[in-house]
């Protein structure tokens, strides 16, 4: 293989790479510095003259005396059952001090659509034992739902709690979790480790960590990465893997940090204009598979800068995700764990994971009812704000208090408190319960017959 | 043109440069050693800029590069009903067959099945004199669909010979003498996706595109031949209104663009519409469907591709004289592509990073659609429903503005009502037609010659409601005057009962114009009843519990709604006569 000292240009994580032989677009490269050390890169743009050059671990120390290497292949990864347990870095190198892996096989990360006439429809409702999740914004089997949360809110615990719980009832099945870690400072990598070690999670764990002081441009592998070990573990092991990526804002801005070096048009607020297209062959790679047995679930978090929805990057994964949970600084100032807003929240495969035979024929309604009900209660807070409670309608009165209610009983439960999805629903009921049983109209009246025990 | 090769140049993305080669703009192009299909997208002097289908991980430089000659063809001919292709028109199933679970790359699929054999009944003699768009013969696709096998665009002349019998799609059915060298016709017709088919004649809508959803049949009607758009932000039920309109509106024949939209979303559309009955004639609803399907994660430039693809097939049954329905979901990752592409070309560009041609480039797919008269003198239409994901949910990005300028229907979807689980979320105030005044006389005639008024009402509860609402926010409303509380209280009838309707109920999932005006003659039957009794000095809490109202609700889900309503109708009337004899203070 040749190698080449032809570097013309260095510019941020770039580099240029003048006079190759035809070079493969996409393939692996390997830069060797003057002190020994190997860089690994992507080719980003090949042409007869130049090829651009994405360089993982930062261009620091490369000068223009570097060797270049370009692998005719392109960024693979090595897969093996062991992987079960270990932790690795963002590119996956292990680096729990253990050996390395021995590969089954090696397989390129940046992975392939999944052909939509082979999809099987998700519909295995998944209980995670946090309220506001099962009953309201139910998650299922090959769904991906993203946690949108905001810098200090509790989103690590409720992934774990997520990973901790999740199970589908009434299975007992090969599940694995992947845990990606982009741009976390190490504080909250060690809490993470400490707990999937604590309650033994980490025997199923394959754990890829990228932290806030590796290099920036190796969080664009560490999700694919990630995908590549859940999809070998989902569709030649038989595995139901939950892959939770975290953070994903972090993962935006290496993208954008690469697009500004390369001097592309800017969209909006400076992200390239193919986040979307890129955002989406990281989230599509959830799903199921007709004939296979496996599945990959996705649970991406994501810090919303200044809490704004409407920002890129919670706003791109919006409308590429199933649905997404939001967290609220308000409900976490009241000391509501989780403080999990339903009204934003939603979950679109909803519909597909529940009802009779999969949770319980009152589901739907239950979920709608409480929904209509905090809705109205929350728009009442600021009504009272002006007139006080006294000049409220009877009514009014009772929908102020269920919301007070919802946040205190239904949203709010402990750390380690696994409610099943009865549960969760009955506390439903003891709440709309207190309401008039005319105001309930979004439940029918065959099953108010039954499940509804309150006054007419 | 002759088919000329050359050599790859620069790799970037979907973007390939190739020089030493002859082409035209948008010619289909092959491009290096797997011969993945790329189109022109600029010539620089020998460099020849191609958009490529596929992805192109691993494309060297000097690899070779072929012209086809052609510009991207969708084929057309019996065995689209029913199909699903990707946004290139490769068929999804065949793709799954020779490549697997997973979408690889260089692999050639026709859009049509060239082994199959379809009875094709000449209806045209020989001797007959010919021009393009000319019915030949016919071909029952599916059961009960004719499809018209026509005279291709630009062909006329005497017919020499003509079979009927059982024939593949490439075989010839049809010989014409043209004074030249004469025309052999097949039932596969090509046609290049970025032109529009011609028609004799374009029309004024007049008849609405029924679509069993309340609030677009009552309110905000669509025509057939219409342009609509549905712009709303993530989660608030684009895609399932889409999904909706897609299952029960009264066009012949549908085709659904998923364009850039989410895998497990196109799964639920395969799974569900094979099993569902078309309400009218009982048939399977994939009979009259062709799904496009290219997800988020499949290559950028074939969903620049797909809407075309879409829009040409939708031409193609209109030319046929039938009524075709096209849903784009959605239009603003259609935009995305262009931009994205426009960025790799380094092009300058215009608001938000879109290209400076992007209205242009709406402008011409929503004037693709319109109730026409055809070439054969038979009369067809084509409406376009596209959706737009504003980013943000804010209306005022170039997306949803330059398809505002165009479409003539909007349908505004709110977040705040998805959130509080009013579905469908169109927001009353924002969304309007254009076209309640030309559709006026078709539902005077097939539905009720009071259906404006009842509509002019249902509206104006509405907005009355709207501005009531804002003093509602500071004061209360048991302040307001009690005329007022009524309104509010018919209002949220309306609003409740009618506007809200349950997509996944079987009964109310589709909604029949004859039971939409029972309801609206029901609540508007309250609202006078409790005027004049509010007249005679009745107290409005009497009026707000009259037991009858909320039971009107109850019709959404009973498939006997008409006895229902009546019944409803009789026990307001009673508890209205019971409040006038021993109500009065």
């Amino acid at each position: 293989m040749k190698e080449y000292k032809t570097i013309s240009k260095i510019a941020g994580p770039l580099v240029f790479v003048e006079k190759t032989e035809p070079v493969g677009y996409g393939n692996l490269v390997k830069i060797t510095l003057s002190n020994g050390e190997v860089r690994n890169g992507q080719v980003l743009d090949t042409s007869d003259t130049i090829v651009v050059v994405q360089v993982f671990e930062g261009t620091s120390a490369i000068d223009r005396n570097a060797k270049v290497r370009f692998l005719p292949e392109a960024i693979k990864l090595s897969v093996a059952k062991d992987m079960l347990g270990r932790i690795f870095d963002g590119a996956g190198r292990p680096i729990d001090g253990g050996s390395e892996i021995i590969p089954e096989k090696r397989i390129d990360i940046i992975g392939s659509a999944i052909n939509p006439y082979a999809r099987a429809q998700p519909s295995d409702f998944i209980q995670t034992g946090v309220s506001t999740i099962d009953s309201m914004n139910t998650l299922v089997r090959g769904q991906k739902l993203p946690i949108f949360s905001g810098s200090g809110l509790p989103h690590n615990e409720i992934a774990l709690q997520i990973a901790r719980q999740a199970k589908v009832v009434g299975q007992k099945e090969n599940f694995v979790v992947v845990f990606a870690a982009m741009g976390i400072t190490n504080e909250e990598a060690q809490h993470f480790i400490r707990d999937f070690e604590e309650t033994g999670a980490l025997a199923r764990s394959v754990v890829f960590l990228n932290l806030a002081d590796d290099p920036a441009v190796e969080r664009l592998i560490t999700p694919r990465m990630a995908l590549t070990a859940a999809e070998y573990f989902a569709y030649e092991h038989n595995a139901h893997v939950l892959v939770i990526l975290t953070d994903m804002t972090n993962y935006c801005e290496s993208l954008r940090e690469i697009g500004a070096a390369r001097e592309e048009v800017p969209g909006r607020r400076g992200y390239p204009g193919y986040m979307y297209t890129d955002l989406a062959m990281i989230y599509e790679r959830a799903g199921m598979i007709k004939g296979r047995k496996g599945s990959v679930t996705q649970i991406p978090i994501l810090t919303m800068v200044g809490d704004d929805i409407t920002h890129p990057i919670p706003d791109l994964t919006g409308y590429i995700t199933e649905g997404q949970i939001v967290l609220s600084r308000e409900l976490h100032r009241k000391g509501i764990y989780p403080p999990i807003d339903v009204l934003p929240s939603l979950s679109r495969l909803m519909n597909l994971g529940i009802g009779p035979k999969k949770t319980r024929e009152d589901h739907k309604q239950v979920s709608d009812q409480m929904y209509a009900n905090y809705a109205e209660g929350r728009d009442l807070r600021g009504l009272v704000a002006i007139v006080g409670e006294d000049a409220l309608s009877d009514r009014d009165k009772k929908l102020l208090h269920f919301a007070a209610e919802f946040e205190d009983r239904f949203v709010r439960q402990a750390k380690s408190e696994d409610r099943s999805i009865q549960e969760s629903l009955d506390l439903g009921w003891d709440m709309l319960n207190k309401m008039p049983k005319r105001m309930l109209t979004r439940i029918s009246p065959e099953l108010k017959e039954k499940f509804f025990k309150g006054k007419e | 043109m002759a088919t000329s090769k050359g050599t790859i140049y620069r790799i970037a993305g979907p973007v390939v440069v190739a020089k030493g080669m002859q082409a035209r703009m948008y010619d289909v192009i092959r491009v290096g050693k797997e011969r993945l299909m790329g189109e022109v997208i600029r010539i620089e002097g020998d460099f020849i800029t191609v958009q490529v289908y596929e992805d192109t991980s691993g494309i060297q430089p000097g690899e070779p590069v072929e012209n086809t000659g052609e510009q991207l063809p969708v084929e057309l001919g019996p065995g689209l009903l029913g199909s699903i292709y990707d946004g290139i028109q490769r068929p999804l199933p065949v793709l799954k067959q020779k490549m697997g679970d997973f979408i690889a790359r260089g692999v050639e699929a026709p859009g049509l099945d060239r082994k199959k054999e379809w009875h094709f009944k000449a209806i045209a003699k020989k001797g007959d004199k010919v021009r393009e768009g000319h019915v030949l013969g016919e071909v029952e696709e599916t059961k009960g669909f004719i499809h018209r096998i026509m005279v291709p665009l630009g062909v006329s002349g005497t017919i020499k010979e003509i079979k009927t019998g059982d024939f593949k799609v490439e075989d010839i059915v049809c010989t014409l003498d043209n004074g030249n060298d004469g025309a052999k016709i097949s039932m596969l017709q090509r046609w290049p996706v970025r032109r529009a088919r011609s028609v004799k004649k374009k029309l004024a809508p007049e008849t609405p595109l029924v679509t069993g959803q309340r609030i677009f049949d009552i309110l905000f009607p669509l025509a057939k031949g219409g342009t609509a758009a549905i712009p709303g932000p993530f989660g608030a039920g684009k895609t399932v209104s889409q999904q909706q309109l897609a299952k029960w509106c009264d066009a012949d024949i549908i085709v659904y663009v998923g364009c850039g939209e989410r895998g497990n979303e196109m799964t639920e559309v395969l799974t569900e519409f094979p099993e569902l009955k078309d309400p009218r004639s009982g048939l399977p609803l994939m009979n009259r469907t062709v799904l496009i399907a290219n997800t988020s994660n499949m290559p950028v430039a074939a969903r620049e591709a797909s809407v075309y693809t879409g829009v040409t097939i939708a031409e193609y049954f209109r030319d046929m004289g039938y009524s075709v329905a096209i849903m784009a979901d959605s239009t603003s990752r259609w935009a995305e592509a262009m931009r994205e592409i426009s960025s790799r070309l380094e092009e300058m560009p215009g608001e938000e990073g879109y290209p400076a041609y992007l209205a242009t480039k709406l402008a011409e797919f929503y004037e693709r659609a319109g109730p026409v008269i055809n070439h054969n003198e038979s009369k067809g239409s084509l409406s376009i429903i596209g959706a737009v994901s504003p980013p943000g949910g804010d209306f005022s990005e170039p997306v949803t503005q330059n398809t505002l300028r165009v479409t003539k229907t909007f349908w505004a979807l709110d977040a705040k009502l998805a959130q509080r689980r009013h579905f469908p979320s169109i927001n009353w105030l924002n969304s309007y037609s254009l076209y309640l005044d030309a559709l006026e006389p078709w539902f005077v005639k097939n539905v009720a010659a009071d259906w404006r008024i009842l509509v002019n009402r249902m509206m104006g509860y509405l907005q009355e409601e709207d501005k009531l609402l804002e003093i509602v926010q500071l004061v209360g409303s048991d302040a307001l005057p009690e005329k007022q509380q009524l309104i509010l209280e018919v209002a949220r009838l309306i609003r409740e009962f009618l506007l809200q309707q349950n997509a996944f109920h079987e009964v109310d999932t589709y909604c029949p114009l004859k039971k939409s005006h029972m309801m609206m003659t029901t609540i508007l039957n309250y609202a006078d009843l409790a005027q004049a009794s509010l007249d005679q000095g009745i107290k409005i809490k009497q009026l707000l519990d009259i037991k009858a109202k909320d039971r009107i609700g109850e019709a959404k889900f009973d498939k006997d709604y008409a006895r229902l309503l009546q019944e409803v109708q009789q026990q307001m009337q009673e508890e209205f006569d019971k409040l006038a004899r021993g109500g009065r203070r």
